[in-house]
């Protein structure tokens, strides 16, 4: 399919948000892009996007396929998706889908005959304290049952666009993806629409009833300078309200088992930073300068690592990656991980 | 609906959130009239270096789940070494139970925008991306509207406020993949790949986008950053416990009279949380619940007086994570909740490394088939087995956090799962959801 001259404009548009020589950036929103032409991501829309970045289809390919929103089949003007993970699901959002789907005679990513509705199961849409909750298009309906929800669709399959409880007015679903590929919402006051739900609110509405504020805010308190006179916090031990997790190698555990550790609190482990996120730390930061000796040093030594991906793109990609790996075991050096546990050790 | 004691309401401290009380916050000339930009005046006025040491002064941690000091992330960044550095702010908002980001970014952009572009002259970044949550459209649209009119106002673009500073900013949506809030496959995924972490090190803080320094963080510390540039760091101290300074926004959802935010003070306890949300709801009592969102292991009855702070959850051998409590009653069964978090593990899985591609995979199966009624004793041991294998040896936080439900929910609630497996509980799975299952 030719995609419109529109479509090849608004690509160029988005190719021009990311630096020049980083265009497969703009990836992700050329795929939503072709969607908002096509309703799906077809083979076509691929080798569009493969073409416009110079690419090709297999690594486009490899990339649509990993996420859910890019679809694989023609879709409806409606993307109903209900939340089925657990909070919605134990407050009747199973239900709401079992029905749906019953009532529609589809299933999970199927659409209707009349190609209005595409229904789908959706995980937490991080909405549940308005749970259970479902989207149209992507824009919330809160607080729904299985009675409402067919009132919805109903209303849809009617031609009608019912309004959301939160968010603007409903668009159909190609016109949601050119918003996603990041383009302004074109639509007159649709940003505007919307108020916040109590839910959002309350804790607020609590401390405005009891009229709870917190004291002591002074938008003017002065920021510290370095060169002012010291301050009674101590130049180079743990600074007031410094909270870093203690977990810097304390011992000659493998890291394996200190991994382990960390990962699995008790009683006498601090927070540990995410898993896998295990900046060692001490309270300290490694002196910057240190860290940009070795990091000029590493990169003196090492070609910059370029973003070469796993092996499967290009045999270049392949021969970068395999030159990232060799670099960042040397630059290990110039992590901040080993510098500071170098500092702890001596 | 009772009202909470006056010692329990002055937990609540409206920070981050006191501006979506004001319909039109969104806008610029509202935001303006509350405070909006006025940090960034004083900002950039002041020493890169020294903004990123009131950071540290204030003590402020991540919001994303993992508690890092923020301050010494920032100061991470090697500084005067030649090559760009990049802001990437994680708005992927995914961890079941989490809701906090969305709403912040739908009713006060501006005060994230205004975040994003004090810490990247800190870091000396020239350029930030807002990676949000594909899904997340309404804010999306409220935050691009934002982006907007702070390039027009001179916020953004070059020579910000005559200071010589640039920034551009873009706003990327992503396209629902749970996987792409963990901050390296965050990373992957802007530059136009399958969202899949990386190996570290090294770490962002030096090989980041594009393989430059890079700070990665959620919206919620981003959005922090403002107000201690305000108040200063002594007067955010003011809130929350020594290791945990600040306000948190803790989301309440599930078996209580008023689900919703509540910005407290770090530290609150659920107990002091169910007092300020109307109590359970009626008919209900409390059995278990996630201090921070599913990749955190369960809490009891047992732990309602425990502080929510970093430092408090972790000695009752959970995670602070998001603080996103799902509350869960004597109605709900924690092993169909388990089941269902599993589920949605595996659907995310990234399929990177085997612990977590091939665990969940099956978990999964050994609960459809103990929620059937025909599950075995050996059964739990298979989980624990299971769980033993992912983690710690999982690539990501991702895999680590499956296992979170699934050993703390056996640790708390075995009694439950003897009674599918004994026969004391009617099945809530059919028998067809066990194709595949041995
Ligand atoms: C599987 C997984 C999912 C995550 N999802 C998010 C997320 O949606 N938002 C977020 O801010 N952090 C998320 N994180 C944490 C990030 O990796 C990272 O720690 C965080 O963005 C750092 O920001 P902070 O220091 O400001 O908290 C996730 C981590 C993992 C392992
Ligand atoms: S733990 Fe799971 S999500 Fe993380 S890399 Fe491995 S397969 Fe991917
Ligand atoms: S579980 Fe449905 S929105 Fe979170």
């Amino acid at each position: 399919m030719g995609f419109s001259d529109e479509t090849r404009e608004r690509a160029r548009e988005i190719i021009a948000r990311y630096p020049a020589d980083r265009s497969r950036s703009a990836l992700l929103p050329l795929l939503h892009l072709v969607q908002s032409e096509e309703g799906y991501v077809s083979p076509a829309g691929v080798e569009f996007c493969a073409e416009v970045l110079g690419l090709n289809k297999a690594q486009v390919g490899a990339v649509a396929t990993f996420y859910t929103m890019y679809k694989r089949r023609p879709t409806g003007d409606y993307l109903v998706s209900v939340c089925t993970n657990t909070m919605c699901n134990v407050l009747g959002g199973q239900e709401v889908y079992d029905t749906v789907a019953e009532y529609l005679g589809v299933g999970h990513e199927e659409t209707t005959a009349d190609g209005k509705i595409t229904l789908e199961h959706a995980e937490c849409l991080a909405a549940c304290d308005y749970g259970p909750v479902l989207t149209v298009n992507y824009d919330f309906f809160d607080g729904v049952d299985p009675a409402g929800a067919v009132k919805i669709v109903d209303e849809l399959r009617a031609g009608g666009r019912p309004t959301p409880s939160r968010g603007a007015r409903l668009c159909t679903l190609r016109e949601m993806s050119v918003q996603l590929a990041g383009f302004a919402d074109s639509r007159e006051g649709a940003v505007a629409d919307g108020v916040p739900g109590e839910p959002t609110l309350r804790g607020l509405r609590l401390a405005e009833q009891h009229g709870i504020s917190v004291p002591g805010f002074d938008p003017n308190t002065p920021i510290r300078s370095k060169d002012a006179p010291a301050p009674a916090t101590p130049a180079k031990a743990a600074p007031t309200g410094s909270t870093a997790p203690d977990v810097k190698a304390p011992d000659a555990k493998s890291p394996e088992v200190r991994a382990a550790e960390t990962r699995q609190p008790d009683a006498k482990t601090p927070a540990p930073d995410s898993p896998g996120t295990r900046v060692p730390v001490d309270g300290t930061a490694p002196a910057p300068r240190d860290a940009q000796a070795a990091e000029a040093a590493g990169v003196a030594e090492n070609a910059p690592a370029g973003d070469g991906k796993p092996a499967g793109d290009s045999s270049e990609a392949q021969e970068r990656s395999l030159d990232e790996a060799s670099a960042s075991a040397r630059s290990e050096l110039a992590s901040p991980a080993v510098a500071s546990e170098k500092e702890a050790q001596q | 609906m009772t009202t909470p004691r006056p010692e329990t309401l002055a937990k609540l401290t409206p920070v981050l959130t006191k501006r979506w009380l004001s319909p039109d916050a969104w806008q610029l000339r509202t935001y303006e009239r509350l405070d909006g930009y006025a940090a960034l005046r004083k900002a950039l006025k002041a020493h890169p270096d020294d903004l990123i040491q009131l950071v540290k002064d204030s003590g402020l941690r991540g919001r994303g789940g993992a508690g890092f000091p923020t301050g010494l992330k920032w100061g991470f960044i090697p500084q005067g070494d030649g090559k760009p550095h990049y802001l990437v702010v994680n708005a992927d908002e995914g961890e079941p139970g989490t809701c906090k980001d969305l709403p912040l970014m739908t009713h006060d952009p501006h005060s994230l925008v205004e975040g994003v572009i004090i810490a990247s002259y800190a870091i000396r970044a020239n350029r930030a991306y807002i990676y949000i949550r594909g899904e997340a459209v309404h804010a999306a649209r409220r935050l691009r509207h934002a982006v907007d009119e702070a390039y027009a106002r001179g916020y953004l673009g070059r020579n910000i406020l005559g200071s010589g500073f640039d920034l551009d900013l873009v706003v990327h949506s992503g396209a629902g993949a749970y996987i792409c809030g963990e901050e390296t496959a965050l990373l992957d995924s802007l530059e136009g790949f399958r969202g899949q972490p990386r190996l570290r090190p090294p770490f962002p803080a030096t090989h980041g986008l594009y393989a430059c320094p890079t700070v990665v963080n959620n919206v919620g510390t981003i959005a922090s950053v403002p107000y201690i540039v305000l108040g200063g760091a002594d007067w955010w101290k003011t809130m929350g416990t020594e290791k945990s300074s600040g306000p948190m926004i803790y989301s309440l959802s599930g078996r209580i009279a008023n689900p919703g935010q509540y910005e407290c003070s770090m530290g609150v306890t659920l107990r002091e949380l169910i007092e300020l949300a109307g109590g359970m709801k009626p008919g209900h009592n409390l059995r278990f619940w996630t201090p921070g969102g599913s990749s955190t292991p369960l809490l009891t009855a047992d732990h309602l007086d425990v502080p929510l702070d970093f430092e408090g959850v972790a000695a009752a051998g959970s995670i602070l994570g998001t603080t996103a409590t799902q509350i869960f009653s004597d109605q709900d069964c924690p092993v169909y909740a388990t089941y269902r978090w599993l589920e949605f593990y595996h659907h995310e899985s990234c399929g990177k490394c085997t612990p977590c591609r091939e665990g969940n995979y099956w978990m999964v199966r050994v609960y459809r088939r103990i929620l059937a009624g025909q599950g075995t004793h050996e059964d739990l041991d298979t989980l624990l087995d299971t769980c033993d294998n992912v983690l710690g040896r999982a690539f990501c936080g991702l895999g680590d956090g499956a296992t979170s439900p699934v050993t703390s929910s056996l640790k708390y609630f075995k009694q439950d799962y003897l009674d599918y497996i004994e026969g004391r509980k009617t099945p809530r799975l059919s028998e067809k959801t066990l194709v595949g299952a041995h």
